[in-house]
């Protein structure tokens, strides 16, 4: 980058409200506290309101629950030979010793990595931003648009499940009921969203300016 | 006001608009997010393509997705009763969860496009544009069709063991339903919307 901090000239440095519904740019004073766009009437923030210690208490509630999400039974088996909880690794590694490596990583990948990933990042980046830091800021903005694209892939695991469910309710066969891990891993995925909807990433670029945005 | 600048919504850098050929994207000068984009006929296509993602809708949730095979009987299941195969396993906040990303937000994603852009096409604005504006905006990135549809593969193969797996007519309407809503995606140019019914007003 060859432009000089000072110049970067940003909405809230000169007052100026960035509609993020529509798009529309409205002078406002900063002392004004509750604004609406004047085309779309929705919510104005020079940033979105107390975004960092929103999504870092988001992110804390996933990481907990991502522990019972990878403990506990997604799916419960029982059959005239008995019965088999399978938590999310131990689908994996069927899918692993049964051939089908390329679903094996499908669900290692959406299942236990992006989630976990998807934490580290946001953990990353509020760090970052709490230290006011000037480091890598381009490759932070690549990394939380990634971020917000990856995150809706982790539900995959839900929807074997509930199809799964609903198709083998053979009494002669199996029966196949969902297990408590579901909800904990439900809850991470939707958690971890609000958390990646919550963060600003235009504080990324806050450090450039000297005033407080 | 503050005629063509516009501020970048990852960034918040102040930009001039710059005049776009048809089909081209213009991205942040600091943080590469993208602005906005020029499609040809954008309103057009998004309306059409919209019309047919109501009609896949409505198949892809009236027909059984998979069934299986077993002794000469066939079970089947359509998307709707996975649903409630999980309330009634008493699985509530997991089958409300499928229910919101399969079929609620991505039904109101496709009436809230149809509902602004029909009316724009025929020169009017629609009552409450703004509101439902930001509804759509609201629901996008819940709904979930293409990683449902990714859920259901996965299935088919987890299942093929078992039982032999027959494709419904849903699962075919499915996987047109998540080509036709990404292109709808593609070719949504909201800034354009917003300029045609600031036009029309």
């Amino acid at each position: 980058m060859t432009r000089s901090p000072a110049s970067a000239l940003t909405g809230a440095g000169l007052g100026l409200l960035n509609c993020h519904v529509c798009g529309r740019l409205s002078r406002m004073s900063p002392a004004v506290h509750e604004a609406r766009c004047p085309r779309c009437a929705a919510r104005l923030h020079f940033r979105k309101p107390d975004s960092i210690s929103r999504t870092w208490a988001l992110l804390i509630a996933a990481m907990i629950l991502y522990v019972p999400a990878n403990l506990l039974p997604m799916m419960k088996t029982s059959s005239l030979f008995g019965s088999q909880s399978d938590t999310i690794m131990s689908g994996v590694v069927y899918f692993w010793t049964s051939g089908s490596w390329y679903l094996a990583l499908i669900i290692f990948f959406a299942s236990v990595m992006v989630p976990l990933l998807k934490m580290l990042a946001l953990m990353l980046l509020l760090v970052t931003v709490q230290r006011r830091s000037r480091w890598q800021r381009e490759q932070r903005a690549r990394l939380y648009r990634l971020v917000e694209f990856v995150g809706r892939w982790s539900m995959l695991d839900i929807y074997v499940v509930a199809v799964i469910v609903a198709l083998v309710q053979l009494k002669a066969l199996a029966t196949i009921q969902p297990g408590p891990g579901a909800i904990a891993f439900g809850a991470v995925v939707v958690l971890t969203m609000f958390a990646a909807m919550t963060f600003d990433p235009r504080l990324i670029w806050d450090s450039l300016e000297k005033r407080d945005g | 006001m503050s005629a063509g600048l516009i501020a970048c919504h990852e960034c918040d850098l102040l930009q001039r608009e710059a005049a776009l050929p048809q089909g081209g994207i213009v991205r942040c000068a600091r943080c590469g997010a993208e602005l906005y984009r020029s499609h040809p006929h954008s309103l057009e296509r998004a309306l059409a393509l919209t019309v047919s993602a109501i009609v896949l809708f409505v198949i892809a949730n009236s027909f059984p997705i998979i069934g299986l095979q077993l002794e000469g009987q066939v079970i089947q299941t359509t998307l709707y009763k996975t649903v409630t195969t999980l309330w009634d396993e008493d699985m509530k906040s997991v089958a409300a969860l499928v229910f919101v990303t399969t079929i609620a937000m991505p039904a109101l994603q496709l009436s809230a496009i149809a509902y602004l852009l029909l009316p724009l096409r025929l020169g009017r604005v629609p009552a409450h544009f703004g509101p439902v504006f930001r509804l759509l905006q609201t629901v996008r990135p819940w709904g979930m069709v293409e990683v449902f549809m990714l859920g259901v593969l996965v299935s088919l193969v987890k299942l093929a063991h078992l039982a032999g797996v027959v494709a419904g007519v849903a699962l075919w309407s499915f996987a047109a339903l998540m080509l036709v809503m990404a292109g709808i995606s593609a070719v949504f140019d909201a800034r354009g919307l917003w300029a045609r019914a600031g036009a029309l007003r």
